[in-house]
């Protein structure tokens, strides 16, 4: 073809969108769970003890937490549930472990059927190597899909 | 031969002016592309690129995943 210097990026669109790169297109404006995932979730360390994550999550006025290593890799979660254990139990013991954990780039419409048909109260979004964007929450989700629905039908 | 690069290859060689081709079928490029990516769908990527690129420029071509 006569070009000399040509490059193939291997890992992809999926890639970008995984680390949250700017796109263009007619999807480009439509929410997506790194959007709407709330950063401000409390965390907490794996050697800690829940006493502790009670006190700053109910400081927080949360009832969940995420569990992360220095770098905000996400390695568990702690819902309601597990927040009523013993406070003298260890977060490692306490929390669940490995939680199903979703890419910024998914669409929020997406998310919020997925939330909704697994049952899911919440989700970690996390970026393509396991850090922590956010928590995302069903009815965060289901609300922005919602209204999404209505701008399109509206603009329709 | 392409030479592979990574995400951050991608960024230095856009940043000095190189053209991103998307090689998805069009549905796809529309819905979302790498900003100022171009669309040319593999089967018609050799019949096109003359036409489309300058080829005094470097080319990053990338598809969906490296499936």
């Amino acid at each position: 073809m006569g070009f000399t210097q040509v490059y193939h990026y291997v890992a992809g669109k999926l890639d970008w969108l995984a680390a949250g790169g700017p796109i263009e297109g007619t999807g480009a404006g439509r929410p997506r769970a790194g959007e709407v995932a709330r950063g401000d979730v409390p965390t907490c360390a794996l050697d800690e003890h829940l006493g502790e994550a009670q006190g700053r999550v109910r400081a927080a006025g949360w009832d969940a937490c995420v569990v992360v290593n220095q770098e905000r890799v996400v390695l568990g979660l702690l819902r309601a549930n597990e927040l009523e254990g013993d406070p003298a139990s260890r977060i490692e013991a306490a929390m669940r472990p490995g939680p199903s954990t979703f890419r910024p780039h998914v669409p929020i419409t997406e998310m919020a059927h997925r939330m909704v048909d697994h049952d899911l109260e919440n989700a970690p979004i996390t970026t393509s190597d396991g850090r922590l964007v956010g928590l995302l929450l069903r009815a965060d989700a289901v609300r922005t899909a919602h209204e999404l629905h209505q701008a399109e039908g509206d603009s329709a | 031969m392409p030479r592979e690069i990574d995400r951050e290859g991608v960024r230095r060689l856009v940043d000095h002016g190189a053209q991103l081709v998307e090689v998805l079928p069009a549905h796809e490029y529309e819905e979302e592309h790498l900003p100022g990516a171009v669309n040319l769908p593999l089967r018609r990527l050799e019949e096109q690129a003359a036409e489309v690129l300058d080829r005094h420029r470097a080319v990053v071509v990338y598809c969906w995943d490296s499936a």
